[in-house]
């Protein structure tokens, strides 16, 4: 028999506010345990949630950017469950009322994932066993911090899919500046829901929910071992049991969670202690006329107004401050082509080097300007530039100031180039004489003479075009 | 509706409570007239009033996103039984 898996997937994002959803205290990443927490997050009693507003504006513009029905009103609700993470005992998320519904992300290959939701709710608190004394160590730093959760239904196929999805709504995400989607620092996690039926089969199979998958490598490996772990089963003529299974990254394998854990009723009903949200037609519209330019739009039209080709617009559009940087650049009105080899080529290439983001760069697009238009005009010749570059790179350095400092200007002076090349010839009589027997490499040769001699300041054309001239 | 001691059991298990019989014998009865008072209000016609969450006519109750500084560590502790490290120390509940 040939079986079809069928995903769907839950994914929760951390986002980018600088403060928790129902308190006041950081979202900052790390800090020694229990040090941005406050009575509120701590789930002391006698404290009241105030919602963050910036939670709403962020949840409501990724509902926009996903195709969603925004819900004019919505609510939060309280899921119980009995576990220290949570001080509360509850999670304040939202069940009844989500905040936006139906939308659709197309992953391209002319494939829509649509989406069921997409709510708010708080992250939960960190757990470390401690070996000692075989007792656990709870962190509510992360407690309270604001999550979106976005559901969508069962329309994956393939893992392929799944990544295809995940790379576009961490894209999406990162552009509108909802989320910085570091998988590393958990702000991006997946929940596989997966099952598994014959080909043709219109019943969807008994499924299982993979938690926490928190890197690309790690979800394709889960829904690969899943898959097949379902079909097995299958196969043997056994059922699959519906329930939560652990990835086990080392073991490469997903296991039961303990049937206690598997315990799902987390009788859910309203916060009486968060009044809903309302959110008027003038507001939705403001975030609608706000939101920005997608990097999806940002390809095509590079490619259509400036005829780069498709691979130089995913390079540039990978990070959104890289677009921005190209897009400046070419205002400034260096050739699209041009600013794109050199963003391509140095500008990832110091990135790299010096291990920082496109976002952390000193380096601005008017230095950047004026280094290609030196080229461009013949004062600087390409690799005197691309040495100028990595100087200036770090600090975002004064590109005159350089040049005219370490003497790099191009020698422009025919004259001088002449005298040299005179020089250089006088000297090389052999190679001079293998030319004329045909020897094209001692032209090679001579060139080289002539640039050393001139410390690489002169420009490759003129230098070629006076030793033709005198060979002759 | 009837409380049964199988009810009672399932709620302290999702509570991670351990009842002793007698507590459980207890806990069964006041359950059973909680839900009984409710037989009571479910007797009132309801038909035609709109579900409320909130006794208040409120909404959209926000605050701005500023930081504040955080609660001091060892306040917040102190609230605890046991603390180790900065932390609560609480039975295992980490594989
Ligand atoms: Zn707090």
């Amino acid at each position: 028999m040939t079986w079809e898996t069928v995903i769907g997937l839950e994914t929760h994002v951390e986002l980018a506010t600088r403060t928790k959803i129902f308190c006041s205290c950081t979202t900052e990443f790390g800090g020694a345990p229990n040090t941005h927490c406050c009575p509120v997050c701590m789930g002391m009693p006698g404290t009241l949630p105030v919602l963050n507003e910036k939670v709403v504006e962020l949840a409501v513009t990724a509902g926009l950017a996903l195709n969603c029905a925004i819900a004019p009103v919505s609510r939060f609700d309280r899921k119980n469950y009995f576990y220290p993470d949570l001080p509360k005992a509850y999670q304040i998320s939202q069940l009844y009322l989500p905040i936006a519904r139906d939308g659709a992300v197309d992953i391209g290959g002319g494939k829509t994932i649509r989406i069921h939701e997409l709510h708010m709710e708080e992250d939960a608190g960190k757990l470390v066993h401690d070996p000692w004394l075989d007792q656990t160590l709870t962190d509510y730093n992360r407690c309270g911090v604001p999550l979106i959760e976005i559901v969508t239904e069962p329309d994956f196929r393939s893992a392929e899919e799944v990544i295809a999805y995940l790379e576009k709504l961490k894209e999406t995400l990162q552009y509108l500046g909802v989320s910085d989607c570091k998988m590393q620092e958990g702000s991006l996690r997946c929940d596989v829901n997966l099952s598994v039926r014959p080909v043709g089969s219109a019943e969807l199979g008994t499924r299982t929910e993979m938690k926490n998958l928190n890197s690309f490598k790690a979800i394709s490996r889960a829904i690969a071992y899943e898959a097949r772990r379902q079909i097995e089963l299958l196969e043997e003529g056994k059922r699959v049991v519906q329930e939560t299974r652990r990835w086990d990254e080392n073991k490469d394998a997903t296991y039961a969670m303990r049937s206690k854990e598997n315990a799902q009723d987390y009788r859910y009903f309203p916060d009486p202690d968060l009044p809903g949200v309302e959110l008027s037609g003038a507001y939705l519209e403001h975030l609608k006329a706000s939101l920005p330019e997608l990097a999806e739009h940002k390809r095509a039209r590079y490619q259509a107004d400036w005829g780069l080709p498709a691979y130089d617009t995913e390079m540039i559009t990978s990070q959104k401050t890289l677009a921005e940087f190209f897009e400046a650049l070419v205002a400034l009105g260096t050739d699209p082509k041009q600013g794109a080899n050199w963003i391509m080529g140095q500008v990832l290439g110091q990135l790299s080097a010096h291990g920082l983001e496109a976002k952390d760069m000193k380096l601005t697009p008017a230095t950047l300007a004026r280094l290609i238009a030196l080229v461009k005009e013949g004062r600087l010749n390409r690799n005197t530039a691309v040495k100028v570059f990595e100087a200036v790179f770090v600090t975002d350095g004064d590109v005159d100031a350089y040049v005219k400092e370490h003497g790099l200007e191009q020698v422009s002076d025919a004259g001088l180039v002449e005298t040299v090349v005179e020089q250089v010839l006088a000297a090389n009589e052999k190679s001079v004489a293998d030319l004329k027997a045909g020897k094209e490499k001692a032209f090679g040769f001579l060139v080289g003479q002539v640039m050393r001699q001139l410390k690489g300041q002169a420009s490759p054309a003129v230098v070629n075009q006076v030793l033709r001239d005198k060979l002759g | 509706m009837k409380i049964t001691e199988e009810m009672v059991d399932y709620i302290s298990q999702l509570s991670r409570l351990q009842l002793p019989q007698e507590e459980k014998t207890a806990m069964t009865a006041q359950l059973e007239g909680i839900v009984a008072y409710m037989d009571v209000l479910n007797r009132l016609d309801t038909s035609g009033v709109e579900p409320v969450s909130h006794i208040f006519p409120l909404k959209n109750v926000t605050r701005s996103d500023e930081v504040v500084p955080s609660g001091d560590r060892e306040e917040l502790l102190a609230n605890g039984p046991a603390v180790k490290d900065g932390a609560f120390l609480v039975p295992k509940t980490v594989e």
